[in-house]
């Protein structure tokens, strides 16, 4: 390898400010890729000194290095497996015998390390001094003193960078702790019989394996027992130790070694690495705690802040929205413009513009939303909230964490799931997480909004703020209830621990929240464009083909042209631009009644009758059934293809009174009807752009099942509510 | 006096005497420094009583009742 380029791993525990110094470090050069399989995002970037260029990776951010979480296996198998020349290990130095604590693990590995303390600013406030020369005398490890938000340690750090992997040329050399008289001898022994039988070592450093085993983690007991015999063996050493310990001090190995890992960096800071200061004094974050999670002002203080970033998303929002979507109406007008009349231009125009042209009008609302969002997290805010929600949430099987991707969605109407589901990225429990990914999409989103909205006007005229406020309701239970049974059926296990650091409020820095942001919604724009483009050609391939056969087409002309001669023949006397008019008024009838027939002939309009003898156990009118159809490319599409089905043309879904009338007089919808495509509006399938985005965010297996899961549980619950109606009415 | 972190009241302070949680519970509990002999004061409650806000090693750190039952404390 040539010595000019130098791999850096950037390691950190959360909230250490290691995004902020990566960030720093890398400029503009970072790029975002995932690790193969999983949703954790990884960070590279570039950096050049001194005629070397440093290619750092951003590993996520984890407090120890142990199996549990999917953000721990991925840190250590980075430095396991792409043995970086460097590890850098950015530290929160306000909370340094903590943060140590992982450093300590990266030692144990061997990997080279250089320790940023970042936070010392703080530090200072505090009155608190840190000997950094004594830490790096001791630990033998460079340190360099940093403060991440205002760029300060940047040079020094990637100076110790290259000086480090110039000294350790790739040499590995792991520190042995001692764990007691109960473990020392245990792993002696463990460790020699690893060297002999070269057991794993062509990977891991044999010491380090033993402890592991100690420990019990599943992944490299699981990795040894394919490794070899030598597994048994020594699994059966532990099982000894574990006796041992138990007898002594009633307790088990890997609380043993949690142990003594802190003692080792509490004796070594007990060694003046650091003066002054109370660690147990409040400090000015815990006073603003005092208020901010106050028992009374606390949850207002929340309701407000959620309902202002709620507000201001989808306010502020629909400007840039809306000119997102005249551009696309332009860009549609220049199709039909310049396109030749036929299936090119249906497709171009219908298909494509419309198709994409209404995801990227949720570019918007999803820049402004996550940029609040991460403001709010890296501010520290959004721990408060889980903090005093989680009580709440966990009843249901959720997290306090739960809370913010919820009201994203749709918990106050007119959110969007697609956000929502994204935001869930700020919950660290896989299983709380994947529940609340699953039941986001119920919520009353902008796109149902409009769709309820017509529906109430036309059947609760003289209550609709009583009707959308049931709505909302039905939405938050079947949210909370669903999730139960889903914790209690295919997202099973212990709810995972809550233990998380309430970090002291700290303003982001403008760049952070530009960079985080920027990345998450280049992303929807990259992944979710593609495939609704393939997805928006379909759709409009099901809703246009089989066309109305040539002597159906003949029919509806003819009409059209008897509907001129009549217009004519009744106002003599009209000329230019007044028999203009006059002949389109009628004609328009005829015209609205083809699109009706051609929609119904379509291959859309058939699965729509064809699912009719199903649906009627529900009680939709069939007209229902294509727009709920339709309304899979996005539920907007509800209200305009109800509208088609009902001839009525063109409807503007944010103005569709006429519509409404028109509902309202068709005895079709009775009030059980009503009520049963109510529900299952709330609670089919998600929109193809959430689904993108679940499957995004879980996998494909988690998103089909949401697909398939939510339209059983929608059909099932209307069905169950029509006739329960029916049986009332 | 020794008790249950969950015992405790707000602004009491206190030295960690034992911690009985195992697997996963224990490992992230001790992960974040909640080991014997740490010295902590409780900060606050969330408004439902639960989770519990500790201070302890120059940072503030939240756990629920139920996971503070692992945790037997000094008190003072």
């Amino acid at each position: 390898m040539s010595q000019d380029i130098i791999r850096a791993a950037m390691s950190g525990q959360p909230n250490c400010g290691k995004s902020t110094m990566f960030n720093a470090i890398t400029g503009g050069s970072a790029r975002v890729g995932n690790y193969p399989g999983i949703t954790v995002d990884r960070l590279e970037g570039t950096y050049r000194l001194d005629g070397k260029v440093i290619k750092l990776v951003d590993l996520p951010g984890t407090y120890s290095l142990t199996s549990y979480s999917m953000e721990e296996v991925v840190a250590r198998n980075v430095i396991v497996d792409e043995h970086p020349d460097v590890v850098i290990n950015m530290m929160d130095a306000t909370a340094l015998e903590r943060s140590l604590f992982l450093a300590v693990q990266f030692m144990e590995i061997g990997a080279p390390l250089v320790l940023g303390l970042n936070m010392m600013d703080e530090v200072r406030r505090n009155g608190v001094t840190i000997d950094t020369k004594k830490l790096s005398q001791l630990l033998n490890v460079p340190v360099v003193a940093c403060t991440a938000r205002v760029g300060q340690g940047r040079q020094e750090l990637m100076a110790e960078v290259v000086r480090l992997a110039a000294d350790a040329k790739g040499r590995w050399r792991p520190i042995r702790l001692s764990y007691g008289p109960d473990l020392d001898p245990l792993l002696e022994k463990m460790t020699a019989r690893i060297e002999q039988e070269q057991f794993m070592t062509g990977r891991h450093d044999a010491r380090w394996v033993a402890i592991k085993y100690l420990e019990g983690d599943e992944l490299v007991i699981a990795a040894g027992r394919a490794a070899g015999s030598l597994s048994a063996e020594l699994e059966a050493l532990c099982r000894e130790a574990e006796k041992t310990t138990r007898h002594n001090s009633n307790t088990t190995p890997d609380a043993i070694i949690a142990d003594w890992r802190y003692g080792f960096i509490s004796g070594l800071l007990k060694q003046g690495v650091v003066s002054g200061g109370d660690e147990l004094r409040r400090n000015a974050s815990d006073s603003i705690d005092r208020v901010v999670t106050n028992k009374l002002l606390g949850p207002l203080i929340m309701a407000g802040a959620l309902w202002a970033m709620f507000y201001i998303t989808f306010t502020l929002g629909a400007y840039p929205q809306g000119w997102i979507e005249d551009g696309f109406t332009w860009l549609a007008e220049l199709g039909t413009t310049f396109i030749p009349e036929g299936y090119v231009q249906s497709l171009v125009v219908n298909g494509i513009i419309g198709g994409v042209g209404s995801v990227m009008g949720f570019t918007p609302l999803i820049l402004i939303m996550f940029a609040m969002l991460v403001f709010l997290e890296d501010l520290g805010y959004m721990a408060r909230v889980a903090y005093m929600m989680d009580k709440v949430m966990r009843i249901f099987g959720l997290h306090g964490m739960s809370v913010m991707p919820l009201i994203m969605s749709g918990g106050i109407p007119g959110g969007c799931a697609v956000p929502g589901v994204m935001a869930a990225r700020t919950l660290r429990s896989p299983r709380e997480r994947l529940a609340t990914i699953l039941t986001a999409p119920f919520m009353v989103c902008g796109a149902k909004t409009t769709a309820y909205l017509m529906l109430v006007a036309a059947f609760f005229p003289n209550s609709p703020t009583g009707a959308m406020f049931c709505v909302v309701i039905a939405a938050w239970a079947f949210v909370l209830l669903v999730s139960r049974l889903l914790r209690s059926t295919v997202v099973t296990g212990e709810s995972t621990p809550f233990v998380m650091e309430i970090p002291p409020y700290r303003l982001p820095t403008l760049r952070g929240v530009a960079v985080h942001t920027l990345e998450r919604v280049w992303q929807y724009v990259k992944k979710a464009g593609t495939v609704i483009l393939a997805v928006s050609i379909v759709m409009w391939a099901v809703m246009t083909f089989p066309e109305l056969p040539e002597d159906a087409v003949a029919t509806y002309d003819a009409r059209r042209a008897t509907a001129e001669e009549q217009v004519k023949a009744d106002n003599p006397q009209a000329a230019g631009e007044e028999l203009d008019t006059l002949v389109a008024d009628a004609q328009t009838p005829i015209t609205d009644e083809q699109n009706e027939a051609a929609l119904q002939y379509s291959a859309g309009g058939r699965v729509g009758g064809f699912l009719k003898p199903v649906t009627d156990l529900a009680g939709f009118p069939w007209q229902a059934n294509i727009a709920l159809i339709g309304a899979f490319a996005a539920k907007e599409v509800f209200v305009s293809t109800m509208a088609t089905a009902y001839s009525m043309g063109e409807v503007d879904p944010e103005d569709a009174t006429s519509l409404s009338d028109r509902l309202a007089a068709d005895p079709a919808w009775s009030l059980p009807a009503v009520l049963s495509v109510f529900a299952f509006m709330l609670l089919y399938t998600p929109c193809m752009v959430t689904v993108v985005a679940i499957a995004k965010e879980s996998n494909w297996k988690w998103a089909l099942f949401s697909v398939g899961g939510s339209m059983a549980f929608a059909f099932v619950v209307s069905v169950v509510i029509y006739h329960a109606a029916r049986l009332i009415v | 006096m020794v008790m249950s972190m969950r015992k405790m009241s707000v602004n009491q302070r206190g030295q960690i005497r034992s911690v009985t949680a195992s697997g996963e519970m224990g490992r992230r509990i001790r992960d974040m420094g909640l080991v014997p002999g740490t010295e902590l004061m409780v900060v606050g409650r969330a408004p439902l009583q639960d989770p519990v806000a500790v201070r302890m090693k120059g940072f503030t750190l939240s756990l629920r009742n139920s996971e503070a039952d692992y945790i037997s404390v000094e008190a003072r």
